[in-house]
């Protein structure tokens, strides 16, 4: 442990005391900030560290990918249908003969941001949710909390279906065929998945809330608003920044589990899951096809995942390591 | 368990139950798109008789009135007539359910067999070789989506090695010994995908139950009375750490439904799961609708039955 003192003092305590005494100064510039200190715990956890250079360079790829491969991903070419990987194509083609490669580096960026938008649908209601309710206490958090409750025990994917077919037509129309799967997507998946941010923010909100320093903001006059945003939200945001990666990673799942079956994003826009859903009737003679696309999924949501684990590590305080 | 208990719990199922026919109703009723909208475009129908149809089916009433009247016809079984299937939609669903539940049961008891012990293992020896091992393919395992497992299994199981069939079959035309066989043979994969994909969540509740038991005093006496370390395990600590594990077993079940939907589609197994897609790529509005309700109600049904199995594994609970 750093800046302990050796427990006993040897007889040449003179000659230790000047070096503790040379030593100081250099130790002193050593500082102790939250974000340093979740950062050393980060690090500790070997996977979680491995998985974050893994994301960021799937991040990368699909970010510059599409700049650098300059294949487009609509160019149907029936000549060279279902073959497999080679230098042309290093992923292979599918069965109108377009590039894989560049389908799956721009379905990312569709597949990444729906799961991102999600989960800051599903924080930003969860932390709404639970911050009033943890402070509204009395009937209003009893309302709030059955009712996350009986979010929790709904059957998510059934819902999910029934929403998006009941208003697929109607939001296709108002935001065109991509805007309105990709708004209403992201709302439903987001809107389904608040409640253990909610749960969690409001466990938080009671305790904080009876420590001295909201006490003393409390008794500086600070409103209901400045002492949850000012002073609880910021110390209980290590849970929620874990259940928002864990969210991201659900709601990739989600976005590749609608796809996948056919009711999500239209054909033309490869998402993962969509590349998955045309690929499986090829099983048998261009396996590569869904492979990739599966792995492609796998990957994100196993290093996000992992990022989560270590996060929780990293930022629960309590926690020694 | 009390019996004041049990009522208790009953009384809660009215409420939940109330909020989902609720909830579904309003998101049909806020759907768009009007069941007449056909005959408003049809010149051959009088506006008369539009209007005149419109208040015989009720659909200018006040949206309470509406909600009572759906809630009663699906209370008295009225759930409405399939435009695809040309039959009523609850017998359409009662001919899909055992299918659908035999399959979820078969893979919660594999998750189940699975997990148990694997998650016990790996709590009794914290931070070993063996404790990562698990925790690391517990990891792949709930990052691995049911679909793409399931096409793995086929590739592998159906097309490379041509072991397993990867179309479920309702009729299966032997008899005997090999009707049995040819069941269990094509239920292999589905049962496999769903049970690991929870048995991989399992193993993660499993081993922090049994690790926040095994530091107990109790566990301590145990052994110090001499009692061998198996018995100590088996009889003392997984007793007690698999209480907290029924209910997590019943929070998972929404989960399992979703895995079950997309499990069926991909090996077509005729349960209600492919019937939902199916009406959904369909169109077929009553099923869909029927079929939701069933799912809501099954999870309301299993969180039932786990409380009142947590209630009798641990009688602390009933007298809160």
């Amino acid at each position: 442990m750093p800046g302990s003192i050796p427990a006993s003092l040897s007889a040449d305590a003179p000659a230790a005391g000047v070096s503790v005494a040379v030593a100081v100064p250099p130790r002193k510039a050593q500082r102790f900030s939250p974000g340093r200190e979740a950062w050393r715990r980060f690090r500790r956890h070997r996977l979680a560290m491995a998985s974050s250079i893994v994301l960021l360079l799937i991040v990368l790829a699909i970010a510059l990918g599409p700049l650098l491969w300059r294949v487009p991903i609509n160019e149907i070419d029936f000549g060279s249908k279902l073959e497999g990987p080679s230098w042309a194509h290093p992923l292979g083609t599918d069965d109108l003969g377009q590039d894989v490669l560049a389908r799956l580096l721009y379905g990312g960026r569709v597949s990444l941001a729906v799961g991102l938008c999600a989960m800051l649908v599903a924080s930003f209601v969860g932390v709404l949710i639970g911050s009033v309710a943890g402070m509204s206490r009395g009937s209003v958090d009893a309302v709030l909390m059955w009712l996350a409750d009986f979010f929790l025990s709904l059957p998510q994917l059934p819902l999910l279906l029934l929403i998006i077919y009941l208003f697929r037509e109607s939001l296709k129309s108002v935001l065109g065929p991509e805007g309105g799967i990709f708004v209403m997507i992201v709302i439903v998946i987001g809107g389904l998945r608040w409640m253990p941010v909610a749960r969690l923010v409001r466990a938080q909100i009671l305790s904080i809330r009876e420590k001295e320093f909201v006490e003393a903001a409390r008794a500086l006059g600070a409103s209901k608003l400045r002492q949850v945003v000012r002073h609880i939200l910021p110390n209980a945001l290590g849970p929620v920044i874990v259940a928002g990666t864990i969210d991201v990673a659900a709601a990739i799942i989600a976005e590749s589990t609608l796809s996948f079956l056919g009711l999500g994003f239209p054909p033309d826009i490869p998402t993962w899951g969509r590349v998955l859903f045309d690929a499986k009737d090829y099983l048998d003679i261009a396996p590569h096809w869904a492979l990739f696309a599966g792995a492609a999924i796998f990957l994100a949501v196993l290093t996000i995942n992992f990022i989560g684990d270590g996060l929780r590590d990293a930022l629960d305080s309590r926690r020694v390591l | 368990m009390s019996r004041a208990y049990v009522i208790r719990r009953l009384l809660i199922v009215v409420p939940s139950m109330l909020g989902i026919s609720l909830l579904l109703f309003t998101v049909l009723a806020l759907a768009p798109g009007d069941p007449f909208g056909e005959l408003a475009s049809n010149p051959a129908v009088p506006p008369e008789v539009r209007a005149a149809l419109r208040a015989k089916f009720g659909l200018d009433d006040p949206v309470w009135s509406r909600y009572l009247h759906w809630l009663v016809a699906m209370l008295q079984g009225d759930w409405g007539f399939s435009f695809v299937s040309r039959m009523n939609v609850d017998t359409l669903i009662l001919q899909r359910l055992p299918t659908t539940l035999v399959v979820i049961g078969s893979a919660q008891l594999l998750a189940i067999l699975v997990a148990i012990p694997v998650g016990v293992l790996a709590a009794t020896r914290p931070y070993s070789v063996f404790d990562q091992i698990a925790s690391t393919f517990a990891f792949i395992g709930f990052s691995l989506p049911t679909f793409f497992t399931g096409l793995l299994l086929i590739l592998v199981f159906s097309i490379q090695l041509d072991w397993l069939p990867f179309v479920y079959r309702a009729d299966i035309s032997a008899t005997g010994w090999r009707f049995y066989w040819e069941h269990i043979r094509q239920s292999i994969m589905p049962v496999t995908v769903l049970g690991l994909f929870q048995g991989a969540s399992l193993v993660r509740y499993v081993r922090s139950a049994v690790l926040d038991v095994i530091r107990l005093d109790y566990v301590t006496t145990a052994r110090s009375k001499g009692i061998g370390e198996r018995k100590v395990i088996i009889k003392h600590v997984v007793r007690t750490a698999l209480i907290p594990v029924v209910t997590l077993v019943a929070l998972q079940m929404p989960i399992v439904f979703g895995g079950a939907i997309v499990t069926e589609q991909i090996f077509r197994v005729p349960g209600i799961g492919s019937l939902l897609i199916a009406s959904i790529l369909a169109n077929d509005t009553p099923v869909v609708m029927g079929v939701t309700f069933v799912f809501a109600c099954l999870v309301v049904l299993f969180n039932l039955m786990a409380d009142f199995v947590y209630a009798w594994l641990d009688p602390r609970i009933a007298f809160r």
